[in-house]
């Protein structure tokens, strides 16, 4: 194919708001995901449909309360979409033509939703209106006709709520809270002071009804939940506090009884209060991070929790942890960059605070998350937290390090950790803890890759803000008795001219190691810790540098903050080639020579490959995305692809993602998107009334592959018979008592399932009957002839019924324009 | 969804010497029994047989000690001058001394008197010793002659009189009844068979050679003399081996252990070494109060005895093991709770389901598990963690400054809790592992009780000793910076030199490349 390269999104994290999530009844969890909405089976965490058709970011969901098998979504495109979401059929669309901003559908409207959209000619303004669904037939539908019920409600779906039986309406806004009674037209409003005496902040963050009872629950900036009651009257309204969050009350919501409240915060807790007393609260405490939404199943038995770092928990109703739905977890900050594990192929960046996660990219699904920290992660705002800054494996997978920081001032507390990985137990073990290896940050950290050489030449380099990059090394106890055999320690320290150390790699074959201090890169040698030569290019201190490979192994290449790409020659000691470009990453790829630079300028990231042996780059791509790219890693394929363009060679061997300042996780295809869509649809088609067991998966696999095999049998069957219908179709469908011997059908039949050369042969004899009928036209004279030949023709054509198939039309019309003329030509006579 | 992470406590590695099984093994020796005799005493011989009663050499006396005594259980005394090299046969019947007068005596165990007196050499006879076969002696003496004695008829077989100096040390091979070696202080160890007429191998010491021992095979030698021990392999031809230079003045004996596979050496330079026999690595070393001169382990290595030139004698024994015992103790589960379900042998088809192990907290985990802070601290200040385990104590502190609750936990105590915790930092503040978090600590404190400071003399004192001990860390610090200082102008002065080497080297192997260039 000759098209283009194209950008396509992969996964990670839109941060932009309207998150939901609801479960059905018949356990698929519905949960919003940019412009798709997502349906998980909650028994089995599996993707179950992906429902695509929005032309926005969707914003909220709700089940069609009169048929549970279908949903409605709304969406910043001003549409309202109603799906069938098992088997992921959009059955109707309804335009509003507003920015539609959450969406409510109840039990007592038969035949309009609740939708929150902005006011019209006023910034920072929401009402809530009921559309009229009208039940007019067609796809798209114009839904035009809407009714305002609350005019200044908060944009986010979280501070409206819908109370018992859909009486009344309560939406809380800033200090106040208003409730809207359908039936009697009344509003209530109530108001806060914005400080209480203790010095709380009593914001509203989010409401939630009581199913049953006429209570509603609000959740405050300080951690205080308030029940509220008696609220008919303006005065006579009363509420009771409870207090357990120590910071903003996130979401807040009943179970489906109404006999317990959930709650959940940034402390990552999920409460749950019991009959509504302060007192008698029980707790799910550890749920990785802070809690956005929390949703009830209707049937009550499962309750939802969406996390701040894109996952999703099911808990069972006794406050069981249950499952979680996780792909790229969103993490804090992520810092130690795309870094790809050898072992299984799989992304490793940040994910929880203080784990690795390891991603897998052919599944969107995180394989595991290793613990690096292995503290109790408190959650609180406001504190130092220990970040995992540094992660690098060495070549084969075999070892892990991985430094982390904690800055509190004036002190740094710094670690680097090596891991083995544990053949027996398929995990990375912690083998030696180093507190404080440098005095400063960590700048950089590299393994020496050398794929055929043992342990004992493994060499770890860190270089540091402390104007030192350290050496460590292997060493072997001998003793026996010890506990482990294998520890890493210091080897060599080195530094230039006291600078400070910004960056460090090796080169492909281990011999040469590049440390740049700030302006300078100095080339080690690494077996005698000489130095061999300096390069630079003032002025602009080094941002990033890398060896070439293979061909080009006697090139270091390296980009200054100045905005200069310089390529040297290590052999002359010279500078080769350089450009004036902004380089913000450069990425090798270890498969080939190439090497992918990203560019930053004037608000857009641009791709630039090129070899290091010559200064014109093989391929641009401008405007990858608006955002900044962080990171970027050329992962290896497991087959090489076949790419037609010289253009995108570099893409043969190994795949270029990279990673956005919004935590959007990108890759490059040459294939349309259709393509991937196909693949990607096969893969997650899996039959979701059938709970998805390991067992299930694999009987599915192997039914699936038994039943391929059985098409492709039927295939080749199916196709003859449709080739050779008449004849085979006449002795199925005829009555048996008409059919003449089955002596005489045998030949017939066994001839029709002949394969090989068929179209051949029924070429020639079209041939042939052409050449005939030729024939005839001319010795068209004589009429006893023609009408043998006719017989003959019809004999022929009883005999290979397949043949009259094969003749195209514009024969037969012929053909037959020949009998014609010949009949004519004889009654003529 | 994770459970409860407990606090690690940092593992600090342990300075000074590490601690390996050889450590442990020889560390488990009771404190020494001393037992003053009356002159330096030159040998010390253990009886192969049990009770393994010893012979201490010293001055004109021999004295048997059993295994436990503090007193002699038997003396001979019938020398006119000093007595030497008192040694057992290997039936431990018999015992053999040289003299100073010249004369070798034999003594039976159970007698006084000597049963045969060997008479021939003309000076002092340091060492003696009886060969293989139980029926003969040999002896080194002054008058540079090594001899071979007949026992039953208490005659001379035969007289060596190669070494050109006094013969002060010898051992006889256990293997070969024929076999005994002499080492001199003409720097030489020589081997003789009895069979032959000269030595039948010489060894080059290089110096005046102490002492010499061979290992049990036959097929290894050692000698000591100056400050080397030497590992010769006498089945190549006395090829050495090995040199050891681990003492810093003359070693002066030598002795196996039981297994083989420890060499020990004894010097005047009062240490006692202990090698590997198979790497030669010094494992362990002992310390004593004088020079030593004679060194004996006794079988099992259950008593390390070891005699001085000041005439003690430095006795240690073996601690019994008693840790096998103690576990032991530990009360069972009946028998019939105990054998319940491990009887069963499962099956092939059958499916483990193996039991998560519960994880017991903690005291301070469990409290700082429900963000008690103040009584997690409390709980870490209790004696037996703050005396014993100080690093456990400072962890907390550490993790409570990282949960941002260390200054709460710190405030609201009273006078003694004060001066509790003060006495703990003016302690551990100066130990560089501690160091970080107990000055954000002591600042804390005292930001924290400024307000109440001079309403408790404990108080105000604690606070002064604090500052003391600041003071002096902070003076040890700046004279440590100064001697750092003082080291890295030698070093400077050092590797100049080395520096201008280099960069010749640099300019040529760059001039080099050039002319390549050039030449492509």
């Amino acid at each position: 194919t000759g098209g283009g390269l194209r950008v396509v999104f992969l996964g990670g994290c839109p941060r932009r708001g309207g998150h939901g999530c609801r479960l059905s009844r018949r356990r698929f969890l519905l949960c919003t995901a940019g412009d798709f909405v997502k349906v998980y089976s909650a028994a089995t965490e599996e993707l179950v449909r992906l429902l695509r058709g929005h032309g926005g970011l969707v914003t909220g969901v709700g089940l069609n309360p009169h048929n549970r098998l279908q949903l409605y979504s709304c969406s910043l495109d001003g549409s309202i979409k109603l799906w069938d979401f098992t088997d992921g059929i959009l059955i109707k669309t309804f335009t509003v033509g507003y920015k539609l901003l959450a969406l409510y559908a109840l039990d007592s409207c038969e035949d309009s939703v609740f939708v929150i959209i902005p006011k019209r000619g006023e910034r920072d303004t929401f009402q809530l209106v009921s559309v009229k669904l009208t039940k007019t037939a067609g796809q798209d539908v114009e839904a035009k006709e809407f009714s305002v019920v609350l005019e200044g409600v908060d944009a986010s779906p979280k501070c409206t709520a819908f109370g018992r039986e859909g009486e009344y309406v309560a939406s809380v806004k800033n200090f106040h809270l208003q409730v809207y009674f359908f039936k009697r037209k009344q509003l209530n409003r109530f108001s806060l002071r914005a400080t209480n005496a203790k010095g709380g902040n009593n914001l509203f963050t989010c409401v939630a009804c009581h199913p049953k009872e006429d209570c509603i629950a609000t959740g405050h900036a300080d951690g205080k939940i308030r029940l509220w009651r008696n609220f008919y009257h303006n005065k006579e309204y009363v509420f009771s506090t409870m207090h357990w969050h120590h910071d903003r009350v996130m979401d807040l919501s009943f179970s489906i009884e109404g006999t317990s409240l959930l709650s959940g915060g940034v402390e990552a807790v999920l409460v749950q209060w019991h009959s509504g007393s302060d007192c008698k609260k029980d707790f799910l405490p550890r749920l990785g991070s802070a809690i956005e939404y929390i949703s009830v199943s209707s049937d009550g038995t499962l309750y939802c929790t969406l996390h701040t770092d894109n996952r999703i928990t099911i808990i069972n109703s006794n406050l069981r942890f249950s499952k979680s739905i996780q792909g790229l977890i969103r993490a804090r900050d992520v810092k130690t960059g795309l870094v790809v594990d050898p072992r299984t192929k799989a992304l490793v960046l940040n994910g929880e605070a203080g784990h690795l996660q390891f991603y897998c990219l052919q599944s969107d699904k995180q394989l595991y998350s290793l613990d690096i920290v292995q503290q109790e992660y408190i959650q609180q705002a406001g504190l130092n937290q220990t970040d995992l800054v540094k992660v690098a494996f060495s070549a084969q997978g075999k070892w892990l390090a991985t430094v982390e920081e904690r800055e509190e001032e004036p002190d740094l507390e710094l670690h680097l950790k090596l891991w083995f990985f544990d053949e027996e137990t398929q995990s990375f073990k912690l083998n030696t803890q180093i507190s404080m290896p440098h005095d400063d940050h960590i700048t950089a950290m590299c393994f020496r890759d050398m794929d055929e050489l043992e342990d004992d030449s493994l060499i770890l380099v860190t270089a540091g803000k402390d104007c030192l990059f350290k050496v460590w090394v292997i060493l072997e106890d001998t003793d026996p008795e010890a506990q482990q055999s294998l520890s890493w320690s210091c080897d060599f320290v080195g530094s230039y001219h006291n600078y400070q150390a910004t960056n460090c790699c090796f080169s492909e074959d281990g011999s040469l190691l590049a440390v740049s201090f700030e302006e300078t890169v100095t080339v080690w040698d690494s077996s005698t810790w000489d130095l061999k030569c300096t390069f630079c290019h003032p002025p602009g201190k080094i941002r990033d540098i890398c060896f070439g490979r293979l061909t080009c192994s006697k090139y270091l290449i390296g980009a200054t903050d100045h905005g200069f790409l310089c390529c040297w020659n290590l052999l002359s000691c010279a500078l080769e080639w350089s450009a004036h470009l902004n380089v913000v990453i450069l990425q090798p790829d270890p498969l080939s020579e190439h090497i992918a630079a990203v560019s930053w300028l004037s608000k857009e990231s641009s791709l630039f490959v090129f070899k290091p042996n010559e200064p014109r780059p093989i391929c641009i791509q401008r405007n990858l995305c608006q955002e900044k790219i962080q990171f970027a890693a050329f992962v290896p394929r497991d087959v090489p692809e076949t790419v037609g363009s010289e253009k995108y060679v570099w893409l043969r061997r190994s795949q270029l993602y990279f990673l956005t300042d919004a935590q959007e996780l990108m890759t490059f295809s040459t294939k349309s998107s259709e393509e991937r869509l196909t693949v990607s649809s096969k893969q997650l088609a899996v039959e979701e009334s059938l709970p998805v067991t390991p067992f299930s998966l694999l009987l599915g696999k192997h039914r699936h592959q038994q039943s391929q095999g059985d098409i492709d049998l039927t295939k080749v069957v199916r196709n003859h018979h449709e080739q050779d219908s008449p004849a085979v179709k006449e002795l199925l469908h005829t009555p048996a008592h008409v059919l003449p011997s089955a002596s005489f059908l045998c030949p017939i039949f066994i001839n029709s399932l002949l394969i090989s050369k068929e179209k051949k042969s029924a070429e020639e004899v079209a041939d042939e009957v052409e050449m005939e009928s030729e024939e005839a036209e001319e010795d068209s004279d004589e009429e006893e002839d023609v009408t043998e030949m006719e017989q003959e023709n019809t004999k022929s054509m009883d005999l290979l019924g397949e043949i009259t198939c094969k003749l195209s039309k514009a024969e037969e019309k012929e053909l037959r324009k020949v009998r014609k003329t010949d009949y004519s030509w004889i009654s003529a006579f | 969804m994770a459970s409860y992470k407990p606090m690690v406590v940092p593992a600090v590695p342990r300075l000074g010497e590490k601690v390996t099984q050889d450590t442990l093994y020889w560390q488990g020796y009771k404190t020494p029994v001393q037992i003053k005799e009356f002159g330096a005493v030159n040998k010390i011989d253990f009886s192969p047989v049990p009770p393994y009663n010893y012979a201490v050499t010293a001055s004109s006396r021999v004295h048997i000690y059993g295994r436990y005594s503090q007193e002699p259980i038997k003396t001979f005394s019938r020398f006119k001058d000093a007595a030497y090299c008192a040694t057992y046969r290997d039936d431990g019947q018999l015992l053999v001394a040289g003299s100073e007068e010249g004369s070798i005596r034999l003594f039976d165990i159970s007698g006084k008197a000597p049963l045969r007196q060997f008479d021939g050499h003309t000076k002092a006879v340091h060492v003696v010793g009886f060969l293989a076969d139980k029926y003969r002696i040999f002896s080194g003496g002054d008058d540079y002659s090594s001899n071979l004695w007949d026992i039953p008829s208490a005659t001379e077989i035969v007289s060596y009189t190669e070494h050109t100096d006094y013969v002060r040390c010898g051992c006889a091979s256990k293997l070969n009844g024929d076999v005994f070696i002499t080492g001199s202080y003409d720097h030489t160890v020589k081997v003789f068979d009895a069979r032959a007429k000269s030595s039948v191998m010489t060894i080059e010491h290089g110096h005046p050679v102490e002492s010499v021992l061979l290992f049990p095979s036959g097929g290894l030698l050692v000698s000591a003399g100056g400050r080397f021990v030497k590992v010769w392999d006498v089945l190549k031809g006395g090829q050495l081996l090995v040199s050891l230079k681990n003492h810093h003045k003359t070693v002066t004996c030598l002795c196996l252990n039981s297994s083989g596979q420890r060499l020990l050496s004894g010097s005047l330079d009062r240490h006692v070494k202990i090698y590997s026999t198979t790497s030669y690595k010094v494992v362990h070393s002992f310390n004593y109060a004088t020079s030593i001169l004679s060194l004996a382990l006794s079988p099992e290595d259950e008593t390390i005895v070891v005699g001085m030139t000041n005439g003690v004698l430095n006795v240690k024994h073996r601690k019994p093991e008693e840790s096998k015992e103690k576990s032991q103790k530990k009360r069972q589960p009946a028998y019939r709770t105990y054998v319940k379900g491990r009887n069963y042998m499962p099956k092939q088809e059958d499916f483990f389901v193996s039991k998560p192990g519960k994880c017991v907290l903690r005291k301070y985990d469990k409290l700082l598990k429900g963000f008690q802070s103040s009584k997690a601290l409390d709980a870490v200040l209790e004696p037996h963690i703050r005396l014993y385990t100080p690093e456990v104590t400072v962890a907390v502190m550490q993790e409570l400054n990282r949960r941002g609750t260390l200054r709460s936990a710190l405030a609201g105590r009273d006078e003694k809790q004060i001066s509790l915790l003060l006495t703990f930092v003016t302690r551990r503040v100066i130990e560089p592992r501690f160091t970080p978090i107990l000055v954000t600590v002591a600042d804390m404190i005292t930001d924290i009780y400024q307000p109440v400071l001079g309403q408790s003399a404990v108080v105000d004192k604690q606070f002064l000793r604090l500052q003391e001990a600041i003071g002096r860390e902070i003076d040890y610090q700046e004279e440590l910076l100064e001697v750092l200082g003082m080291m890295d102008a030698l070093f400077a002065t050092l590797t100049k030199k080395k520096a201008t080497y280099l960069e010749e080297n640099k300019s040529n192997g760059l001039t080099k490349t050039l002319n390549q260039d050039t030449y492509n």
